[in-house]
């Protein structure tokens, strides 16, 4: 099957190189101290931010920083087939685990001692790359938040197919 | 790092400082280099496809096991690969027993990627009946020991493990040829698995100082650490997997020097789980060899038994295996002495199972089976005086040998057919 044209182009016409249409759009989910959602072409993500906040499991209080906390799933309607275990699954375990090592690297947890910051990432339509949405996303929600951080953290998915590298 | 619970160790200041210090003049605690690794060690079990490895203090053990199931939808004629994690709460006091927690995930993730994606396991020759039925191949990851750089020792278990791996041989039959029906170890020589390439895992530690990286990193490096990644490759220089998931941001240069310090690693630990497994397979070979009657180093002073795992000929052999303890000696493979020397060992052994019914019994921890080549099993006891005696009237056993025998099989044939 051809992925990239003799022409150049993609299956949706994109070029190698190009991304899909970026949207996005904050302030969200009203409850949550920050939200937002992101858009990456048909991958829909919604994140939803809460702290900073008092540790509600006191054994896992930080005396120094604040903790950062992340949990990412599926919804069970974002995947073509009904997902069965939307979360808990090895994958999204190690999704959140990556997400929050990388929102925690850019937080400035030192000025929230004793605090925890929540982030929650939800897959509303998955299309490929929701790892980068959800990056993108909780970025965004942790900004609206009002959280300290250290500069924007933006992430992006690329491929390698026949010799070519494709974006997004 | 992300240590949260009660009970964890935590460093001291003075420990972090120290290792900090050392580490920008260039020196390790343990006094390695910066980019060396530490001792390598694989061991096997009993079972194909159970190794254990040590790399320093840290100890994993995996372990390689296959089922029948039903393929994916998505690929129907290609067999599945999955790694499971087991973090042993032995191991380190921060394990939990349970489920398994983030870094169990992480690190079963991450070998996953390693081996799967890359498809270092040709899983289409494990499809037995497309669409229906396929080979799922089960990797089982048992830390033991937390000693720092868990990914890397339990990468090398895992491909380990998948290198002496035996999975039965399976053939379909039945009325309309759609049964599967799978043969024991014993009837059919269980076919080990193709292996394309070895992606070998390298962890990178990264500290506050930029410039500052090492090389597989011990417990201690890695409660310092401000940052790891982990990039797996094999020895063609393909990168099959990098992991760097948070932590302290490193330039892009440093990226690429860590990927070519890996290539020089991998390479090194390539050749070494080659070499292990060769030397394991060789010795495994060496036990399914048919054993002369009287062999070369008769090992009757009762020192410890190699048992071996041997093919079944005749009735009286069965018998000798189900009633003689295990002693078994120790012969140079030669292959051309199997079929010419078979009568000769029917009729030795023959008269080994009738002083041996007489004499004590000796624990009996071997498996005799049928098979379908040539194959015999020889027990001797320790004990029996018979033994020796045989042995000795033969001695030192060469080619010429092999073809000596043809005589004695024409005289004595009559007195075989009488033992058996």
């Amino acid at each position: 099957m051809e992925y990239v044209s003799p022409e150049g182009l993609r299956i949706d016409g994109r070029r190698p190189m190009e991304m899909r249409k970026l949207q996005a759009e904050i302030g969200v989910v009203a409850k949550a101290d920050g939200s937002a959602v992101f858009e990456m072409g048909n991958t829909k993500v919604i994140a939803a931010v809460y702290g900073p906040r008092e540790v509600q499991n006191r054994s896992q209080q930080l005396n120094d920083q604040a903790l950062v906390r992340c949990e990412y799933s599926m919804a069970n309607f974002s995947t073509g087939d009904r997902m069965r275990k939307p979360k808990g699954d090895r994958r999204s375990t190690e999704i959140s685990l990556v997400i929050r090592q990388t929102m925690e690297a850019c937080i400035l947890t030192q000025l929230m001692p004793r605090s925890q910051i929540d982030i929650y990432v939800q897959v509303l339509q998955a299309d490929g790359g929701t790892r980068s949405a959800c990056i993108n996303a909780a970025t965004l929600a942790l900004a609206d938040a009002g959280i300290p951080m250290r500069d924007f953290v933006t992430s992006c998915s690329a491929g390698y197919l026949n010799s070519t590298p494709l974006l997004g | 790092m992300e240590q949260r619970l009660a009970n964890t160790w935590r460093m001291t200041v003075n420990e972090k400082k120290f290792i900090e210090s050392a580490l920008v003049s260039g020196l390790r605690v343990d006094g390695r280099n910066l980019y060396d690794y530490r001792k390598l060690s694989i061991n096997f079990g009993k079972e194909d496809g159970s190794a254990e490895v040590h790399l320093g203090q840290t100890r994993v053990m995996g372990i390689a096991t296959s089922q029948l199931v039903q393929p994916y939808r998505d690929r129907p004629n290609e067999g599945t690969l999955s790694i499971f994690t087991e973090f042993s709460p032995m191991a380190d006091p921060s394990f939990e027993p349970g489920r398994p927690g983030e870094f169990a995930v992480e690190l079963g993730r991450v070998i996953d990627r390693g081996l799967r994606e890359s498809r270092a396991v040709d899983t289409e020759s494990l499809c037995v009946l497309a669409g229906k039925l396929v080979w799922a191949i089960r990797i089982d990851l048992h830390i033991l020991d937390n000693g720092g750089n868990l990914v890397d020792a339990a990468n090398v278990a895992a491909l380990a493990a998948l290198s002496t791996f035996r999975r039965p041989e399976c053939s379909l039959g039945g009325e309309n040829g759609q049964e599967v029906i799978v043969h024991p170890p014993e009837a059919r020589e269980p076919l080990p698995l193709i292996i394309h390439h070895l992606p070998i895992a390298v962890t990178f530690a990264f500290f506050s100082d930029e410039s500052t990286l090492v090389v597989d990193p011990t417990h201690q490096e890695e409660a310092v650490m401000a940052g790891r990644m982990t990039a797996t490759l094999n020895t063609n220089g393909d990168i099959c997997a990098i992991q760097k998931a948070g932590g302290e941001g490193v330039p892009q240069s440093v990226i690429m020097h860590c990927l070519r310090i890996a290539a020089t690693k991998a390479a090194d630990i390539t050749v070494k789980i080659r070499d292990t497994v060769e030397a394991y397979n060789t010795e495994r070979a060496l036990q399914k060899i048919k054993r002369h009657s009287a062999p070369v180093a008769l090992d009757v002073s009762g020192t410890v038994p190699n048992v071996r795992k041997n093919q079944v000929k005749s009735e009286d052999q069965r018998e000798v295996s189900g009633s003689v303890g295990t002693q078994v000696e120790k012969l140079k493979p030669m292959n051309e002495r199997k079929n010419s020397d078979q009568s000769n060992d029917i009729e030795e052994t023959s008269k080994f199972s009738k002083k041996q019914k007489e004499s004590q019994s000796k624990k009996s921890t071997q498996q005799a089976s049928p098979k379908g080549s040539a194959e015999e099993m020889k027990a001797i006891s320790p004990a029996t005086e018979s033994a020796k005696i045989a042995s000795q009237t033969h001695g030192e056993k060469t080619l010429k040998d092999a073809v000596k025998p043809k005589h004695k099989r024409k005289k004595k044939a009559p007195s075989a057919v009488d033992g058996s």
